[in-house]
């Protein structure tokens, strides 16, 4: 069955088990979980986590719906890529001394408009945003360098048509 | 000593109560009068609170905590009630957990009380601390840890409406014992009636209906599949009204046997891996399959790839994940079911499919002649199981309440048993829990003390729950309990005869003497071996008031047919 990127968007009310219990649902059915992460909404008090899977149309739906289930789930939705805006932050620590000997990576950061976010004696930080492809890229690029440490954040994203959860909230 | 009455309910506003008296008092606001349970440290403080008001909740006292579990589960599944069960932290708990496993795939309303350590010492390890909220978020509808005093009203009111409402199913609530030492003032208890995030009756899509009363009036041959929805949304009366209108042959799966009377004129027998010839060969064979409060289980599909692909689907169902879960449906008509059918109703023709149904019985009469006559009607050589139940039949007229365990003995006491009454037939259907069939019938008895409960029960799964012997003794229920012995674990057996060269790998055991073991719990009990002592023995058991024992001596190596062999399709069904 063909796999794809799915976002999975879910609202929840904030309570401590619930991530357990939705990490289970992938778990049972052996699904990999790509990214995860969580926060407070637009809504106060009420949570979203946002999954990223590659599955297949047949897997989401069902996985979806066993998400839905669950007590303190409010509303879930999932989209393709197309269908949302997402992006992903990184995180490069690299010594500060092929900073100032490597020219190149001067240009590297600049080229792919990453941002340098401290400077130390020992080390400095550069950051990224953009999308999977891009901070890869950057990875890629800056490890012949060697990197101190490296670390990309989950998925963050809003879907381009409206997830009225308000709109759910209050019809309930 | 001190004792705490009801009608001093109003006086408790005005003063402080602990979280183990209102967790009482919630309990008694939810109707609750008996609780299946066993003490120990963290519960302490609910059970003496159990103590002071043991006028108005029984507490059953079993003898191990999986006990408790099943007890609350027949107590649910024969009253329709919510079952509660109570236990202490660590291991209490954490025997509560086959039993949860078993309410939630069986979708039985329970409701599961653990003490936990206090809420200081959770995260350390202490004595008889287990991370129960982890262990059971797979197998519990809901569960929350509460570890203030405040919380116990708000959450046990909302725990006994998931574990009650939309498809029913079991909640566990740990309640850290400071919690249950704390006090509350102005207690309140207001029963809930909505959670936001929680919708259990899904809206009907009208629709729906009309599009699936379509497909039913155009269909030639459509067959009914009813599960045990019907029974839990209490819709017998709707559905027998839609059957006996469009006059569709319907046949049950294991737990929904009992929502219409076994010989009523369509019902056309059991589906799935022991059911009957008839509809398991001519679900490959009709244009529509309705299916009703089921879920397609693999016991019942077989091979999903061979499954009614010849038919249009329409799928009744409460819970929309089970829609095209296992099986694509065209038409899912989601909804509570007691509306649903009563809904349609209207939309279908007043019909009859005589031909059809013809068809059903001439293959359930050849399933008779090689398979059912030999068994249920034998004459001669050792006893058959098939024959206990008949015997059991005539002498109860399909109205007691069978209450069965796992394996052989199972499928033969589902299979020949007659019923006349809903909730008829408790039994372990998805799980498949060896050692629920003793503490279930107890807790049968209790939900619903008027009707006749008879156990049967195999000698395997006997010993797994044994020690309830113990509290069927302290309470004196007049459970009924017949073993039918074959000295084996025959189920598992009969796997190794036909698909594993007769390769009998531990299935074979040395038995004690039950009837001494009853006798050792003083209960009545008897063996018999012979035909000729069947009726009377069973007669002699169900005039005996009280519990009663009796073990009956079967057939070493009989087979259960017809059979599904494992990943074969339904319509090829084997007679031998
Ligand atoms: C707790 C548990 N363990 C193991 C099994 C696997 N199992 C299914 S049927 C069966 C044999 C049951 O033997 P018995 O109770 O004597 O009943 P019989 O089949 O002989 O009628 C076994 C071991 C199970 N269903 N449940
Ligand atoms: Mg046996």
């Amino acid at each position: 069955m063909k796999k794809t990127t799915y976002t999975i968007s879910i609202y929840t009310e904030n309570n401590v088990g619930l991530l357990n219990r939705v990490s289970a649902i992938f778990l049972k059915r052996h699904i990999n979980i790509v990214s995860i992460t969580s926060s407070e909404s637009e809504i106060p008090d009420i949570f979203r986590f946002v999954i990223v899977v590659n599955i297949s149309k047949e897997q989401v739906v069902k996985v979806v719906k066993q998400i839905e289930k669950q007590i303190e789930v409010i509303s879930v939705f999932y989209h393709t890529d197309k269908q949302t805006i997402f992006l992903e932050t990184a995180l490069y620590k690299v010594k500060s001394s092929s900073l100032f000997e490597e020219k190149q990576i001067q240009n590297m950061i600049k080229d792919s408009r990453a941002n340098i976010v401290t400077v130390k004696p020992d080390y400095f930080v550069i950051e990224k945003t953009g999308w999977r492809l891009e901070t890869e890229d950057l990875y890629q690029k800056l490890k012949p360098y060697g990197l101190l440490q490296f670390v990309r954040s989950g998925r963050i994203s809003v879907s381009k048509k409206s997830m009225d959860i308000s709109r759910i909230l209050n019809s309930k | 000593m001190y004792q705490v009455h009801l009608k001093d309910v109003s006086l408790i506003n005005m003063k402080k109560i602990s979280g183990a008296e209102a967790i009482i008092r919630c309990l008694i606001s939810e109707d609750v009068d008996v609780l299946f349970g066993y003490p120990g440290g963290a519960i302490m403080p609910v059970y003496d609170e159990l103590y002071k008001f043991q006028k108005d909740i029984n507490h059953i006292l079993v003898r191990h905590e999986q006990g408790a579990t099943h007890a609350a589960q027949g107590y649910a599944r024969s009253s329709g009630k919510v079952g509660v069960a109570i236990a202490t932290s660590g291991p209490g708990a954490t025997n509560l957990v086959t039993g949860i496993a078993d309410a939630q795939i069986d979708s039985t309303p329970m409701v599961c009380i653990t003490g936990q350590v206090a809420s200081y010492l959770l995260g350390s390890d202490a004595f008889q601390e287990t991370d129960i909220i982890g262990i059971s978020t797979p197998v519990t509808k809901w569960n929350y840890q509460i570890t203030k005093a405040s919380e116990i009203s708000e959450i046990i009111s909302k725990a006994f409406f998931i574990a009650r409402t939309g498809r029913p199913g079991p909640v566990l609530i740990d309640i850290t014992k400071d919690a249950q030492f704390d006090m509350i003032e102005n207690f309140e208890y207001k029963k809930c009636e909505n959670i936001r995030s929680y919708s259990p009756i899904p809206p009907i899509n009208k629709s729906t209906i009309s599009d699936a009363g379509k497909l039913i009036n155009e269909s030639k041959k459509p067959l009914i599949v009813w599960g045990q929805g019907v029974i839990l949304g209490n819709a017998e009366s709707e559905f027998k009204d839609f059957v006996e209108k469009t006059g569709i042959p319907a046949a049950w799966t294991i737990l929904g046997v009992s929502a219409i009377s076994t010989n009523h004129k369509l019902n056309v027998g059991m589906v799935g891996m022991h059911g009957n010839y008839g509809p398991n060969v001519l679900t490959n064979d009709c244009d529509l399959l309705i299916a009703i409060g089921m879920r397609f289980d693999d016991r019942v599909t077989g091979d999903l790839k061979t499954y009614a692909k010849q038919a249009q689907i329409i799928h009744f169902e409460i819970d929309p994940a089970e829609v095209d879960k296992n099986v694509k449906v065209d038409i899912a008509v989601i909804g509570d079911v007691k509306q649903t059918l009563k809904e349609i109703l209207p939309h279908v023709n007043k019909s009859s499919h005589n031909s059809w149904v013809r068809k059903f019985r001439e293959l359930n009469k050849i399933e008779f002649d090689k398979v059912i006559d030999k068994e249920y009607n034998k004459q001669s050589g050792g006893l058959s199981m098939a024959e206990v139940i008949k015997s059991i039949n005539e002498n109860t007229e399909g109205n007691s309440i069978l209450v069965t365990d796992v394996g052989q003995h199972q499928m033969i006491a589902c299979r020949y048993m007659n019923f006349n009454k809903s909730k008829s037939n408790i039994t372990s259907g998805g799980l498949g829990t060896m050692g629920f069939a003793l503490p279930a019938a107890l807790g049968a008895k209790i939900g619903d003390p008027g009707r006749e409960v008879i156990a049967v029960i195999g000698d395997g799964g006997f010993q797994m729950t044994i020690q309830e012997l113990g509290t069927i003794f302290q309470t004196s229920y007049s459970v009924k309990i017949v073993i039918l012995n074959n000295e084996y674990l025959g189920m598992v057996r009969q796997w190794q005869q036909l698909f594993f060269d007769k390769r009998y790998a531990s299935t074979e055991m040395t038995n004690p003497d039950f009837v001494t073991i009853a006798k050792g719990y003083f209960i009545e009990s008897k063996r018999v071996s012979h035909r000729k002592e069947l009726n009377s023995s069973i007669k002699q058991m169900l005039s005996h008031d009280g519990p009663y024992l009796l073990e009956v001596c079967v057939e070493k190596e009989e087979n259960v047919f017809p059979m599904i062999p494992s990943g074969s399709s339904v319509s090829d069904i084997r007679l031998e």
